[in-house]
């Protein structure tokens, strides 16, 4: 075989296993132009980060002598502080993520998957480490292909699913992305346990515009997507003010939750653009630094 | 059964037991609830709903359920409003119609009933027999329904009156008897009904219908005497009645329409109906507009023609010898039934008279012998009367004379006179070959002087009437299709006493001189066979006889007093010299109601027909359904999606016709500014136009507030002118002429402030001299149209200054000169302005010939098509020329918005005053 055609071949090898997922996550990162960024203090590092009078105890190879040459003291060149971080990602995969409340919108879990898929291009195109669960958070870009294999898995068989603290590198991120329509407890349990760690990190609640509105009326049974939940009701219409009303409670006390622990906590709706949910997602990870 | 209501299958009215089964069902039953899996909840345990509301059906549904199965058990049960009564009873039935032409309004409903009747009663096995009371009298045979059942379509009715002898053609033993009668009171009904009502019982049935009948028209006071029966005599009513007949090409077709109006209560109308004497005499029949019947239809015979006679005498007449004169007896005889014609004899022939009469003259030049011989083989009569000066002369000396019927003797003879042997003479009775057989001779008609006949061998055959001893008074000889008739005696008193004598006037009257009184009398129709041409049945349709046998005279003379028969059906009948109209409804004839005893019920005669409510009701029960069905969807909630749909559907179907309604030339001729161009048909130089106008466009796009949009060409023949401000019509000398209603649009539309800007677009060969051929076409064309007088433009003209200041205006040539409306003469420069204040409005027409739009033309890329002129000097007279573009459509949007005052200062200044 040629070198043409053996190059084709691996090309193509190449092109099968990229899945979907990782061609619409890239795509979605591609929206988002960002250059590298540091830590804003002195350190180890590429980038130049400021000039300081040298002092005693300073080496004297670290001078800068052009600098030093324009004015009668000496100068260090400091360097800016630029040290990988470790972001570990939690998708909800319960089978309340699989609800998606109109033909013609995906379930929640695929937006879920996207944007966590997309945020950990983002991030390890930045030099970061990620992981998710059962994966320890590497650099590069083979890491990606790991991440999406933990990703694709199918829904889990409960109807709602707490966060797993276990993989979290202390003084590391997190992200979690669930509808958080379940019991908040282990979500709270989750949080503080993070907070003892030291983990920063953000939330973002994937709903669906039909949990939003809840556009119901006359006689109806609910049943939750695994069938553990029941709830029948003569007059839908009825309901929907006490609905919302529970609706912005449980948003409340998540905000209050992640303001208490300093995460960020965010709703983001599958009938909005992603870019929107990511990007906020991107500026709250590094707004810590 | 409620009054006026009953059920055809009552039985199924039991299902409406059901009904509150079905209640309590449907309020045991509640709705289908939806299942929806949603994750949301979560957030939905614990809540309780507002209302303790049931969980069963709401009542309003419940009632809608209800109330649509009602409709449809009570629907299915058959009810009927206002049911036709079903006979009771055994034994036979006979069922009678009277088959009259007063049955033909309605016939096909009774024979219907009929049917009902006759199924009625085999349905209960009694024996049935039909009978038509019209038809000769035969014992009725009784037989099975479904026997009578196929026979009663062949049933139809007669235009004439029942037969009086079936009161003794029935059969013994009992019957009950339906009688469907035509409502009029007929001879021998009474005898008839009693007859009927000792075998059974009888039950009559009736139309409410009215009935209108036609009487005979007549011809009084100059106009025809209409007059109509109706029975009942109801409210006010209005008919209309229209006479038919031939026009000129033979195609039968209404002449006149008159309407009549009945009072309240009145049973009779009538009205006079004038008509020129050409559209009377070609009348044939008279019918009420909307009747079918032959009651309504009344024909003419020769009653109503009045013929045309041409009186010539022998020169002018004398005053105060009027009794003496030849013409005063004939005047007065023939004056009030016929139409007298004055003149000359060439005249006289050229208005084609019927009957030209001639009193005492002998001799005609040639050519008025020729023209009357041709006027006699088309068939005239000339009538003509003796005299001295026919004793005179010394016609028929030597063979026929062509206007003569026979060879006179010259001199007459006298008899009984004072120089003379012998009593005048008498008249001998008419023999039967004559016209005027049966006329009856009156004693007092004697003869003193008369021309006498040479004796040739066919005298006899010609003679139409005779003396006592034999000599001929009135001979006559067919020429051709018309004849020639002669009395031998003068036409006033000198010669004999006949013109004193109403003999005088039936002889006139048997030779078809003068019109008929309105019914003949039996004297006039005796002696004949009257052959009938055209037989009316009992619709009032007329259909040709075909070989019905003729009639005598004094049957026939019966059958107009008394009413036709079956032996004398109605129509028209030819004798040998006239013809008459039998009609059904004479100018006695009374429409009189058939009154029935109280035992007699009689049916038929309530307002309210039979209505059947089960398609109704049925459609009722099926409409609440379907709204049940939304109703079912709105309660659980699925009614967004479906209704949404539902909503688009209708939408979607209303909407479609919607779009066709729109003129889009008016749109898009409308909806901003469109300088258009007429098509010339010229494809090249309406592309021309269209470019032109475009850049003209561009150029008012650019430079001023107007932003024309795209240019539009217009037919002037099918197009709407009145949306365009200005039309550019370039000449090209194979252009067609406009119409006349292109003419009348286009007049208009200068009239209402549009203009016109003529291009012959020959300005560089129109200074040579001599007219170019678009010149000519211009000319041809305008000469149509309504132009003010026109005139070179003057320098202070308003198109010198509408928007740019100009003083010459080319195209691609600078040569020609442009004309428009002339300004008023009185028309001066004030102190101090620059300009004459000429025309108070926007010239008409702009006419010149410097190819406009070739200077103006752009293409797709906004470069210019056409070269003007050469170099730089070219491209200014271009922009020249699109400069007087622009002030011409300025000038057209605002007047001579520029002749005010109030721009003279700045004007002034411009112009460096």
């Amino acid at each position: 075989m040629s070198l043409a055609t053996d190059l084709r071949s691996r090309a193509e090898t190449l092109g099968q296993s990229l899945p979907a997922l990782l061609a619409e996550a890239e795509h979605l990162a591609a929206t988002l132009m960002l250059g590298e960024h540091g830590r804003r203090r002195a350190g180890q590092g590429d980038e130049f980060w400021q000039y300081r009078p040298a002092h005693q105890g300073d080496a004297a190879r670290s001078i800068d002598w052009r600098r030093s040459a324009r004015s009668d003291a000496h100068f260090v060149r400091e360097r800016e502080w630029q040290a990988a971080q470790s972001v570990s990602l939690w998708v909800d995969g319960s089978r309340s993520m699989g609800f998606s409340g109109a033909k013609d919108r995906a379930p929640k879990l695929d937006r879920a998957r996207v944007l966590a898929l997309a945020l950990a291009v983002l991030l390890l195109r930045g030099g970061e480490r990620v992981g998710i669960a059962g994966l320890p958070p590497r650099p590069g870009r083979a890491q990606i292909m790991a991440l999406m294999d933990a990703l694709e898995r199918d829904l889990a068989t409960d109807d709602y699913g707490s966060p797993q603290v276990v993989g979290m590198v202390p003084h590391g991120r997190a992200v979690f992305l669930s509808d958080f329509l379940g019991d908040l407890d282990p979500i709270e349990t989750a949080l503080t346990a993070a907070a003892d760690r030291g983990v920063k990190g953000v939330m973002v609640q994937v709903l669906d515009p039909a949990e939003e509105d809840f556009p119901f009326d006359g006689r109806t049974i609910f049943e939750s997507m695994g069938g553990s939940l029941r709830h029948e009701t003569l007059k839908a219409g009825d309901l929907r003010g006490r609905y919302l009303d529970r609706l912005a409670t449980r948003k409340a006390r998540l905000a209050d939750l992640a303001r208490a622990v300093g995460w960020h906590f965010h709703t983001h709706h599958t009938g909005e653009p992603a870019q929107m949910a990511l990007l906020w997602a991107y500026g709250a990870l590094e707004g810590g630094r | 059964m409620i009054s006026g209501l009953a059920f055809a299958a009552p039985a199924l009215l039991l299902g409406l037991i059901a009904l509150p089964i079905l209640w309590l069902l449907l309020r045991a039953v509640p709705p289908a609830p939806i299942r929806r899996r949603f994750p949301g909840v979560a957030l939905l345990l614990g809540l309780k709903d507002a209302e303790a509301e049931t969980d069963k059906t709401p009542l309003w549904l419940l009632l809608l359920r209800a109330l649509a199965v009602a409709a449809a058990i009570v629907g299915f049960a058959g009810p009927v409003l206002n049911p036709v009564p079903k006979a009771e009873g055994t034994g036979p039935l006979l069922v009678l119609f009277d088959g009259t032409w007063a049955d033909a309004r309605d016939w096909q409903r009774r024979v219907d009933r009929a049917a009902v009747a006759v199924a009625d009663a085999g349905r209960a096995g009694r024996p049935v027999a039909v009978a038509v009371l019209t038809d000769a009298p035969d014992a009725p045979d009784f037989q099975t329904a479904e026997a009578w059942a196929a026979r009663l379509a062949g049933l139809s009715p007669k235009a004439w009156v029942p037969d009086a002898g079936w009161a003794k053609a029935l059969p013994e033993g009992d019957f009950d008897t339906f009688w469907l009668s035509d409502g009029l009171d007929h001879a021998g009904r009474a005898d008839l009904l009693a007859a009927l009502s000792d075998r059974g019982a009888v039950r009559v049935f009736q139309s409410p219908r009215p009935l209108f009948a036609l009487h005979p028209a007549r011809f009084e006071d100059g106009a025809v005497q209409i007059s109509v029966s109706r029975l009942p005599a109801g409210p006010e009513t209005e008919i209309e009645v229209i006479a038919r007949g031939p026009d000129p090409a033979g195609i039968d077709r209404e002449l006149a329409r008159a309407k009549l109006t009945f009072a309240a209560g009145e049973a009779r109308a009538e009205t006079a109906l004038t008509l020129p004497p050409e559209l009377r005499n070609r009348v044939q029949r008279f019918e009420i507009l909307g009747q079918r019947t032959a009651g309504a239809v009344s024909l003419t015979d020769d009653s109503l023609k009045r013929r045309k006679l041409a009186l010539i005498g022998d020169g002018a007449d004398k005053e105060g010898l009027q009794l003496l004169s030849a013409m005063h007896y004939l005047r007065q005889a023939l004056a009030p039934v016929a139409d007298l014609v004055d003149g000359g004899l060439t005249d006289v022939l050229a208005a084609k008279p019927d009957v030209i009469v001639l009193a005492d003259v002998p001799r005609l030049t040639q050519t008025e012998t020729d023209a009357m011989l041709d006027w006699l083989e088309a068939g005239g009569l000339l009538l003509r009367f003796a005299g001295p000066k026919t004793a005179a002369a010394d016609t028929g000396l030597d063979g026929d004379t062509p206007l003569m019927p026979v060879r006179l003797r010259q001199g007459g003879r006298s008899v009984g006179g004072a120089m003379s042997w012998g009593e005048p003479k008498s008249l001998a009775p008419f023999p039967e070959t004559s016209p005027f057989f049966g006329l009856v001779v009156p004693e007092d008609v004697t003869v003193s002087s008369q021309v006498l006949a040479q004796p040739d061998p066919d005298l006899p055959q010609r003679t139409l009437a005779a003396l006592a001893d034999g000599t001929p008074l009135v001979t006559r000889r067919e020429i051709g299709e018309g004849q020639v008739v002669l009395f031998h005696v003068t036409a006033n008193a000198e010669w004999s006493t006949l013109p004193l004598s109403g003999l005088f006037v039936q002889m006139l009257e048997r030779l078809t001189v003068s019109t008929r009184p309105a019914t003949p009398k039996a004297e006039d129709l005796a002696g004949q066979i009257w052959v009938p041409e055209r037989v009316l049945d009992a619709y009032g349709q007329a259909v040709d006889a075909g070989e019905t046998a003729g009639v005598q005279g004094s049957e026939l003379a019966v059958a107009l007093t008394e009413g036709p028969v079956a032996a004398r059906p109605p129509g028209l009948y030819a004798g040998a010299e006239r013809r008459v109209a039998l009609n059904v409804i004479g100018a006695e004839t009374v429409l009189a109601a058939a009154a029935w005893p109280a035992t007699v019920p009689v049916e038929g005669l309530d307002a309210a027909p039979e209505q059947d409510l089960k398609g109704g009701l049925l459609a009722l029960a099926l409409v609440l359904l379907a709204v049940d069905i939304i109703a079912a969807l709105w309660i659980s909630g699925r009614l967004r999606a479906a209704g949404s749909a539902a909503v688009m559907l209708i939408a979607l179907g209303l909407g479609v016709p919607e779009a066709h309604a729109q003129d889009d030339f008016a749109l898009t001729a409308t909806t901003g500014v469109v300088l258009a161009h007429v098509l010339t048909g010229d494809p090249q130089v309406d592309e021309i136009a269209q470019a032109g106008l475009a850049g003209l466009g561009d150029r008012l796009r650019e430079r001023t507030a107007v932003e024309p949009d795209p240019p539009m060409g217009v037919d002037i023949e099918t197009d709407e002118l009145a949306f365009f401000p200005f039309l550019y019509w370039p000449i090209t000398a194979t252009q067609g002429q406009p119409s006349d209603a292109a003419y009348a649009k286009l007049n208009r539309y200068l009239q209402t402030g549009g203009m016109v800007l003529f291009d012959t677009r020959d300005g560089d060969m129109a200074g040579l001299g001599g007219a170019t051929p678009e010149s000519e076409t211009l000319q041809r064309i305008a000469s149509g149209l309504d132009i003010p007088p026109l005139e070179p433009i003057p320098n202070d003209h308003v198109l010198t200054r509408s928007f740019y200041l100009l003083q010459d205006f080319p195209g691609r040539y600078t040569d020609s000169s442009i004309w428009v409306e002339a300004a008023p003469a009185d028309a001066e420069l004030s102190e101090g302005m620059p300009f004459r204040n000429l025309n108070d409005g926007v010239t008409p027409v702009i006419i010149g010939g410097n190819d406009w739009a070739a200077a103006w033309a752009v293409d797709q890329s906004g470069l210019a098509m056409f070269p003007v002129g050469r170099g730089y000097a070219g491209e200014r007279q271009r922009e020249i020329a699109n400069r007087f573009g622009i002030n011409i459509v300025m000038h057209v949007l605002t007047g001579n918005y520029k002749s005010d005052q109030v721009h003279v200062p700045a004007l002034l200044e411009r112009l460096g005053e």
